[in-house]
């Protein structure tokens, strides 16, 4: 029994990483960059929905609707201060640049907030289910994490598949210039997509100081790195890729400190991404990258 | 007035000048093709009139109106539609979702149908096609995807950029078929082409780049029967 709870416990690590890590593919997809600063976004979302609900006593949605509204503002306008001049510039330029951004983030975070631990509060009132007798107990953190990355996945599919944004963004990722061509203006594009991409940073902030409910600057670090790995494992630039490339590294994540060691379960989630890119370098989903000639 | 007019055109890569103060002009209803070697400026003359390219100096004149500084993403919008070098086809989207990208800016769900049934009526092949995704298809059928796409947004005038590229004779053929069909339908055509003979045989006028200058210009008819020109683009 205790192996499929912690499986379930897997399943929602996961999907809190494949959340955060569609933040990552999406960006990547469309503006050819790795966004680092995207783990202290979530951060931030979290400061905001424990200031919200810690001194000003909002509820827990209206803090929640605050955060993804903050995310998206920050995400947009990160994207226009520190990347958008970049447009031209080199990728290693950008990439440092994401690395700076991360910094001042959690050093902006640092000097409002203070270095100490908080205790988060959380936002979650859905009971714990007991199963099997009481063997198996589900939290409600669990549950609504779950369905939180069912739903948002399924709404992300159907807007790109469906709405003339998402069609536009498609465009970009393939073809920047030609998109321009159709009339798809791609700057708007791109700040559509951080802002996508921060918005579900906020929730997926939300749901892990839910289930691990400690707050400090460097909240958003890990799990950020996390969800980069996922998205990597996945296919990078895979919508599909970074939901499995989440799920597996959350399951992996947690059977390993289950089974094998909990200080090595970290060393564990990098080693097998070492070894699918090792045997499959675009990653599981990840499309074959064609030259131009 | 032309319809679309380029004055003393300047335009560098760097500190490269590629197009060296060009001028041209298109009138409503013509064809005119656009010919020289590789690394003439052909290419970078049409990007720089559809703002993939910024020039440096000189003006592009749309319907009397200035061009030169109007975002690459506007311009589609203001009636021209450009074909690029190459096809540019989003190779992962169906050839249905290609060619409602290229009516991404209209609004009108009637006339945007409408458009979609022109289209799979001048381009079967497409119609067949609409669900496969636009890598799978040959390169003549991509490239028609390419024109059916800038047809989409209802163009005035269509900008093409070598066209017959690398496809096989029969598809050449076609090609420049269609084009003199979008012509025929009263679509002012500005061809670039490196097949100065096909370019030639359906142009009324022509215009011959010679490394980033016009060296020289006229009607499509006299100069094919220009000697230096026989000798140096059409093999003679």
């Amino acid at each position: 029994m205790s192996f499929i709870s912690y499986l379930i416990n897997g399943v929602s690590l996961g999907s809190i990483y494949a959340i955060i890590a569609l933040g990552y593919t999406m960006v990547y997809g469309i503006a050819k960059m790795l966004n680092f600063a995207h783990g202290d976004v979530i951060m931030i979302g979290c400061y905001i929905v424990f200031v919200l609900m810690g001194s000003f006593h909002l509820n827990s949605t209206v803090s929640i609707i605050a955060a993804v509204i903050g995310c998206t503002v920050l995400g947009v306008v990160i994207e226009k201060i520190a990347y958008k001049p970049l447009r031209k510039a080199s990728p290693l330029a950008v990439l440092i640049t994401a690395i700076g951004v991360s910094y001042f983030l959690q050093n902006f975070a640092l000097i409002l907030f203070g270095a100490d631990t908080k205790s988060f509060t959380s936002v979650v009132s859905i009971p714990t289910i007991k199963l099997a007798g009481g063997d198996l107990t589900i939290s409600g953190v669990t549950i609504a994490t779950v369905i939180s990355c069912i739903i948002i996945m399924a709404a992300l599919m159907i807007f790109i598949k469906k709405s003339k944004s998402g069609q536009a963004m498609l465009a970009v990722s393939e073809d920047k210039d030609a998109a321009q061509l159709m009339g798809v203006n791609v700057n708007k594009t791109i700040s559509l997509t951080f802002a996508i991409g921060s918005g579900l940073a906020a929730i997926a902030g939300v749901l892990l100081c839910s289930a691990y409910p400690t707050l400090s600057p460097y909240t958003g670090a890990m799990p950020g790195i996390k969800a980069f790995t996922a998205a990597v494992f996945g296919g990078i630039g895979s919508i599909p890729g970074a939901l499995i490339g989440g799920i597996l590294l959350g399951v992996i994540e947690i059977l390993g400190r289950a089974y094998i060691s909990s200080q090595l379960s970290d060393a564990i989630v990098f080693a097998v991404l070492i070894i699918v890119l090792l045997v499959k370098p675009t990653g599981l989903l990840g499309k074959q990258v064609q030259e131009k000639v | 007035m032309a319809m679309l007019e380029v004055k003393d055109l300047e335009v560098y890569y760097g500190m490269i000048q590629a197009i060296k103060g060009i001028s041209f002009e298109v009138n409503q209803g013509e064809v005119i093709a656009l010919i020289g070697a590789n690394g003439a400026g052909k290419t970078t003359t049409l990007q720089t009139i559809t703002g993939m390219l910024q020039a440096k100096k000189g003006h592009i004149l749309f319907e009397g109106q200035d061009i030169t500084k109007v975002p690459g993403h506007k311009i589609v919008t203001m009636g021209m539609a450009h074909v690029p070098e190459g096809r540019r086809v989003f190779a992962n989207l169906s050839v249905y979702e290609n060619l409602k990208l290229g009516a991404y800016t209209r609004k009108d769900k009637n006339e945007i149908a409408q458009s979609l049934e022109m289209v799979y009526e001048s381009f079967p092949r497409l119609k067949e096609r609409r669900n496969q995704s636009a890598g799978t298809l040959s390169g003549g059928e991509q490239q028609m995807l390419a024109m059916g796409r800038a047809l989409m947004s209802k163009p005035r005038i269509v900008l093409m950029d070598e066209p017959s590229m690398g496809l096989s004779p029969i598809f050449v053929d076609e090609i420049f078929k269609i084009i003199q069909k979008i012509s025929a339908e009263g679509t002012t055509v500005l061809l670039v082409e490196q097949n100065a003979k096909k370019a030639l045989a359906i142009a009324d006028r022509a215009y011959v780049l010679e490394t980033g200058k016009i060296a020289l210009s006229g009607d499509a008819k006299e100069l094919m029967n220009n000697e230096s020109i026989k000798k140096a683009y059409l093999g003679e």
